[in-house]
This record gives structure tokens, C-alpha cells and sequence, in this order.
């Protein structure tokens, strides 16, 4: 009966061990990995934590969001926010934004600016795909621009980028910036796009002219638009609130491949 | 696996222990923890679902395109519940699927489906099935012969809310996640598109609302604290002096 509660004690205690050294560990070879989402606080993150891992466990650099068919391309094309109407972004309208650059810097070996024209010139990538706002519709649509990586390659990503970080004209009053960030896998990943075309033509303004960030394993709301500046960084603790991106601040899920 | 309720003393004399393995313990743990993640599912569904309250067949849908069904609700977009209901109804998820994982194979493993949910011969005669569907007409309360064990048509709405219409939300709404069906495209295909999958979510979990409904009227007409009770503590107890 002694030895019998003896065992029972010692293997309760070597069980219990092993399960709060497992979840160390776990837990440190989650933030070796970078599965843990900047806004994994609390009992909430906790689930959000599990679905980043999960989700970033199962995609890859090589999973592909659906492309579609121009003859699917969605004739209704809705947008969420208003254009920015601060000076800085309406006097570059009338000049078709010849005057706007963008800038890339952060941990970058050489940070730069570029303009629209120059974006142009790099090599240019385009897709049909689907996006869904986290509120219920969507639709498809064709994007034209350059591939993210190929930018972050011309800058020399430094080898400890951890996220890229995007800033977009202040747009609303009292002034806010709805800038968000985005890890180094949907980062580097081959249909992450700058866009600046839309359907065989221009951005439109309403979505984003003149340049606005395509990330179409992502809900809508990442896409951020009116972008004139890309930061790389290897830690978004210090930037707002530290969750990563206004629409965290505001409640919503930093990661969005839901 | 479950436990002998041990009802002794003074407080509980006039109880007997009809059926000691009404409910198992894995049964009765499951179910709870399944109720509350229920609950968190629906209440921050219907937070999300509010934002947008029309449904739509195919790949796309929005405002100015043709709709499959407008849901008589207004839209609700200015009040900030969405947000928060995203990360309750992910974390939701998680623990409902879980505890559903555990529940089907330890059920399987247990026999508990071939015993105790799945319909036997017997079940389909007609007379046996008018019986159940009669009674039920007339909200005939059940024997407690007849309460030991499930009728036909509680061993089928059971079947088909955990092999038909639990699958089916989870499949639906892995369908819309853009990262899933990037690694897995036909989850999202088999159905014709998001927003299909997005409109049969909506109504498997009306199923399954309703289901509750019926369930929580089933429970209440068989007697709600009898019911209850052995749902939680495992066993039938039956108050002598009550015919």
C-alpha cells in the first residue's frame, strides 16, 4: 500500500514535470519558430497562438491561394475605409502620383525610396484571386505589381527580419494610420504583392492608389492600402500597442489566414 | 468508466439509484465542456454573421450583387463585437473540436456509438416507430424503463449531429480560410466556392440551433432537474415518493 502511494507519488510528479518541461519547451521551440502571433496575450491568444502555429505548420512558401479566371473577376469590387485626405497624400492625386515614393528601410542593408515608375520597371507579376472581408463578402479581382520579396531582395533584408512592417497615409479624423505587419512567410511568399494595378489598369483610389500590399492568404484587412513606407523589423513589441497592427489594437486577430 | 454514484446518507434517503451508468464519466465531461464551447461558437457567430446578414452562393459575394438569401437583421457594423467574436469563436473552435476528437474515438473504442446510439433492428419496425413518434405528438413523458435507454429518433438526431453536421462545420469553416484551402484546395471546391461554404455553415449551425431547442424541450418535457442530474452526476436518481 506504501510503496503502491510511493509510485503513484513519483509518477504523478515525473508526469507533472514532464508536462511543464514539455510546454517550455514547446513553448521556446514555438518562438524559435516564430509561431507565436504578436497578440498571443491571454486566454484569447492562447487560441490565436494555436491557430498561427497550426496554420503556419501546414502552409509553406509553396502553397498557393487559388487563382481564378479572368472570366471570374467579380463586376462588384466593395471597399471598406476612405481615402486618406490629409495634404501630403491629395496633392499627389492630380499628378497621377509621379511625385510619391515609396520608402523601404528598417533592417535592410540599404534602405531606399522608390517611385511608382520605378516600381514599374522591376519585374511585374500579376493574379486573379479572392479576398474576403473578415465581415462576410467578398470578391475576385486581378493585381498587378511587384513581387514584395523581389523589393526586399533589392534592399538586402538583413537575416534577422522577423516582419515587414507597413505604413500607409493617415486617413481618417482625428488622424490614424491603419498600418499592420505581416511575418518574413507571407513576406517572402511568392504572391505577396505591392500592387498598383487592378483589373488591367491602375489602382483606383478607393482601393488603394497608389500602391497597397497583396497578401491573398490573408483576409482583406491585411491588405493594406495608400502605403508610402515599408519598414522591416525583427520585433513589433515596441511599435503601438504592441500587437502588431492597428487592427489588433482595435480587437481584431493580427494573423488572418483564419 | 463510470463511476457508481455512492448516494448514502440522510440528506439523499429518498433517492434511489435506478441506473448507475445512465451517463459514463466521458459522456458527462464531454458534454459539458461541448456545451460551453457551443455556446461560445453561437454568440460570436451570430457577432460575426450580424456584420454582414446576407448569404450567397459561389466564389463571391457583396453589396450590389445578387444575394441568395437577406437575413431579416439589420447589418451591424458600428458596434465592436466582431473583432473579439473572431477570437472567441477560434478559440471556440479549438476546444469543441478537441473535446469532439476525444469524444468519437473514445466513444468508438468504447462501443458507446454501437451500443447505445446506433439504431438497432428492432428500432425500425413500424409499430416501434409510430410508438416513438406518437408519444412524442402527445409530449407523452417517458417511462423510466423507457428514459434508460434512447429511442429511435434520439439515436438518429444524435447520429447526425456528431457524423453529419459537426463535420460539416468544421469543414465549412476550414473552407474559408484562405490559408487552409491554399494548402488544400478542395475543401473549398467540393462546395462551388467561399461564399457556398459560408452559406452552409451558416445553416448547419441553424441545425444544430435548433437541435438545442428540441433537445432542451426533450429535457425539460422528461423532467429538467431529473435529466440534468444525471448528466452531470452519472445516474438516474429517482425520488421515491414521486409515482
Amino acid at each position: 500500500m506504501n510503496r503502491m502511494t510511493r509510485r503513484r507519488v513519483i509518477t504523478t510528479g515525473l508526469a507533472t514535470a514532464a508536462g511543464v518541461s514539455g510546454l517550455a519547451v514547446a513553448e521556446r521551440i514555438a518562438n524559435r519558430y516564430g509561431l507565436i502571433p504578436p497578440d498571443h496575450q491571454g486566454i484569447l491568444g492562447a487560441g490565436e497562438s494555436l491557430t498561427y502555429a497550426a496554420q503556419r505548420i501546414l502552409t509553406s512558401r509553396h502553397s498557393r491561394a487559388r487563382e481564378f479566371s479572368r472570366s471570374e473577376i467579380s463586376r462588384v469590387a466593395p471597399v471598406l475605409g476612405d481615402p486618406p485626405v490629409i495634404e501630403a497624400y491629395l496633392r499627389l492625386v492630380p499628378g497621377g502620383f509621379t511625385d510619391w515614393r515609396l520608402t523601404v528601410d528598417g533592417l535592410v542593408s540599404r534602405p531606399s525610396s522608390f517611385s511608382l515608375a520605378e516600381l514599374k520597371r522591376f519585374p511585374v507579376h500579376s493574379q486573379i484571386t479572392h479576398q474576403a472581408c473578415e465581415e462576410g463578402w467578398s470578391f475576385i479581382a486581378e493585381w498587378i505589381g511587384v513581387q514584395l520579396s523581389f523589393v526586399l531582395d533589392v534592399v538586402g533584408t538583413l537575416p534577422q527580419a522577423k516582419y515587414v512592417v507597413f505604413t500607409p497615409y493617415e486617413n481618417d479624423n482625428p488622424p490614424n494610420v491603419w498600418w499592420e505587419s505581416i511575418d518574413m512567410a507571407d513576406a517572402l511568399h511568392p504572391q505577396t504583392l505591392l500592387a498598383y494595378g487592378m483589373n488591367g489598369s491602375d489602382l483606383p483610389i478607393p482601393h488603394g492608389a497608389p500602391l497597397r500590399l497583396k497578401v491573398p492568404r490573408q483576409l482583406g484587412y491585411k491588405n493594406t492600402k495608400y502605403l508610402h513606407r515599408v519598414t522591416v523589423t525583427d520585433s513589433v513589441a515596441k511599435i503601438g500597442k504592441g500587437l502588431g497592427g492597428s487592427f489588433s489594437e482595435d480587437g481584431y486577430s493580427w494573423y488572418a489566414g483564419i | 468508466m463510470a463511476e457508481p454514484a455512492q448516494l448514502s446518507g440522510p440528506s439523499v434517503q429518498k433517492f434511489e439509484v435506478l441506473d448507475s451508468s445512465r451517463h459514463s464519466l466521458l459522456v458527462r465531461v464531454t458534454h459539458w465542456i461541448y456545451t460551453l464551447s457551443f455556446f461560445g461558437l453561437v454568440l460570436s457567430g451570430l457577432a460575426i454573421i450580424l456584420a454582414h446578414p446576407r448569404l450567397y452562393w459561389g466564389e463571391t459575394g457583396a453589396v450590389g450583387a445578387p444575394s441568395l438569401i437577406d437575413l431579416p437583421v439589420p447589418f451591424v457594423r458600428d458596434i465592436p463585437i466582431r473583432g473579439p467574436g473572431r477570437y472567441v469563436h477560434y478559440l471556440s473552435a479549438w476546444i469543441c473540436v478537441t473535446t469532439g476528437l476525444i469524444y468519437v474515438l473514445a466513444g468508438t473504442f468504447t462501443q458507446h456509438f454501437r451500443r447505445n446510439l446506433l439504431p438497432k433492428r428492432k428500432h425500425f419496425s413500424w409499430h416501434s416507430i409510430s410508438q416513438v413518434v406518437l408519444d412524442h405528438l402527445r409530449f407523452k413523458k417517458p417511462t423510466e424503463e423507457g428514459a434508460r435507454s434512447y429511442n429511435v429518433l434520439q439515436r438518429l438526431s444524435y447520429l447526425t449531429v456528431v457524423f453529419v453536421l459537426l463535420p460539416l462545420m468544421i469543414w465549412t469553416g476550414l473552407a474559408m480560410s484562405p490559408a487552409i484551402v491554399s494548402v488544400f484546395p478542395f475543401v473549398v471546391t467540393v462546395f462551388g466556392g467561399q461564399q457556398s461554404a459560408r452559406t452552409i455553415h451558416f445553416f448547419a449551425a441553424l441545425s444544430l440551433v435548433l437541435f438545442l431547442l428540441v433537445h432542451l424541450v426533450m429535457v425539460c418535457l422528461a423532467g429538467f432537474t431529473l435529466r440534468t442530474g444525471a448528466m452531470i452526476i452519472g445516474s438516474s436518481a429517482v425520488r421515491r415518493d414521486r409515482p
